[in-house]
């Protein structure tokens, strides 16, 4: 059977295809969710060392695993669209940044609310907190250099070099960190989880990390939609869609 | 006949770029206030953190390192907006994107005019605002090596974004936004060394490391600040 794979590369094929996929992949995150969050606080054990205050861990750790698999992708898609010159990719990473810099701030905020009771303060400067700190810094790099440009496709030209620039960096960024780190703090705090984790943790942590990666794909999905309807507004398809026609 | 062409066409890259060079550096002589400005708010900004922290001579050199380190950082990003404005107000810019050697090659002369600018006198400046900091002698030293190893990678990775944001409303701001995190290793290693030969330890490692940062940026921001321009300017 013949696929023709770049049917839905454009906008006006995508539009109708997003929307159908929208409701699946938010039923699959509503329901990821509640199964998730079930395990994690009904099922899964106490930990012996950290008492329940550990459970923030099935929240924070997914959010962390997001943000920086968001970054990638993010950047997979700048590239595609500045190799290809392809509109709908630059969109697709313009939709997701949004989405990886509220999971980073996630990861930053229920990295401190844990740290305060296991650490005794909210914030450590430790290797992985602060990387992530600079990841955030680098996904408002990625947004405000895109909203300060007028020309649409410019900044996405603009935003996708960017994009692969920080995706070159994010490694000497944190390896740099990271010995940082070492030197200045020696080894008083020991940041790993237990080194066993029991298999219900580990099933509340991939349920919710699965459950926030079908949430990122419906919320992406719907804000490509806008963004194509927006930026598309001046042509026939999108005319037709608001003067009620069907698509 | 083919040693002959490629002779010429050498001779045609190497004097171009000695030829964007001299111009950058021209220029640059003819306002030299702009010079001046980079090394006072250099100067200003180190002076202001023993105001604010007080006098104590242990304190202070136990700061130095980073406070010297990320007000060079600074300094040679306010200068950034610089690099392209004009050429890109005048046109000049257009000409180099259609000059027959590549944008690449070109962009890295204007870097080099920048740091030599920009780059170099803060690395020469930095041990007189050392002594106020009451660093010792071989952490002056090391300073100074780290600053001349380190800020040729600030200005090559400063390129980058001073294209990106190329005619953009609020572009200084958003340079800062887009170069400063960026910044982080070559502040680290930079930062580091000079703190390591403080503790009396080897500062050849975050020397090299340092190196090895502006070697990378070396071969691969001049591609990414060509890229940039060409979004720019079209």
């Amino acid at each position: 059977m013949h696929i023709h794979w770049f049917k839905y590369s454009s906008p006006q094929t995508f539009y109708p295809l997003a929307g159908k996929m929208i409701p699946w992949f938010a039923a699959l995150a509503v329901l990821l969710t509640i199964a998730g969050l079930y395990v994690s606080f009904a099922i899964a054990p106490t930990d012996f060392q950290q008492g329940e205050a550990y459970r923030i861990i099935f929240v924070h750790v997914p959010a962390a695993w997001m943000s920086m698999f968001i970054y990638i992708v993010m950047a997979g898609w700048a590239a595609l669209g500045l190799g290809f010159n392809a509109r709908l990719s630059a969109m697709m990473a313009q939709a997701l940044a949004p989405t990886g810099a509220i999971f980073t701030l996630l990861a930053l905020v229920t990295g401190s609310l844990w740290g305060k009771p296991m650490w005794g303060a909210w914030w450590v400067w430790d290797a992985r907190l602060t990387s992530e700190l600079i990841l955030l810094f680098l996904y408002l790099g990625f947004m405000a250099l895109q909203s300060s440009i007028d020309d649409p496709r410019r900044a996405d030209r603009a935003g996708a070099l960017l994009a692969l620039v920080g995706v070159v960096n994010v490694p000497i960024i944190y390896f740099s960190v990271k010995w940082w780190n070492t030197l200045h703090q020696g080894s008083t705090i020991n940041m790993g989880v237990a080194p066993k984790m029991a298999m219900t943790m580990l099933l509340g942590m991939l349920l919710m990390a699965l459950a926030f990666w079908m949430y990122s794909i419906a919320v992406a999905l719907m804000r490509v939609r806008c963004i194509m309807l927006e930026r598309e507004r001046s042509t026939d398809w999108v005319k037709a869609l608001s003067t009620g026609g069907q698509a | 006949m083919n040693t002959r062409k490629t002779n010429a066409k050498t001779n045609a890259w190497t004097s171009a770029w000695l030829t964007v060079l001299k111009r950058d550096l021209l220029l640059a002589l003819r306002r030299r206030s702009d010079i001046a400005t980079t090394l006072f708010f250099f100067v200003i900004v180190s002076s202001l953190f023993p105001l604010g922290i007080g006098p104590e001579a242990a304190v202070l050199s136990s700061i130095a390192p980073g406070v010297l380190w990320v007000a060079a950082l600074l300094a040679g990003m306010i200068s950034l907006s610089r690099l392209f404005a004009a050429d890109f107000t005048d046109g000049t810019l257009e000409q180099m994107l259609l000059a027959p050697q590549p944008l690449a090659w070109l962009v890295t002369a204007k870097i080099l005019a920048h740091w030599l600018v920009c780059g170099l006198p803060v690395v020469l400046l930095a041990p007189l605002i050392g002594l106020q900091y009451a660093l010792p002698n071989e952490a002056l030293l090391v300073l100074v090596y780290s600053l001349l190893l380190g800020t040729p990678a600030l200005s090559l990775i400063g390129a980058i974004g001073a294209a990106l944001t190329l005619g953009v409303r609020g572009s200084g701001l958003l340079v800062a936004l887009l170069v400063l995190p960026l910044y982080i290793p070559a502040l680290i290693f930079g930062a580091g060394a000079v703190a390591a030969s403080q503790h009396g330890m080897s500062a050849q490692a975050h020397l090299s490391l340092l190196a090895a940062c502006s070697l990378l940026s070396l071969v691969l921001a001049p591609l990414a600040t060509a890229a940039a321009l060409r979004i720019s300017v079209e």
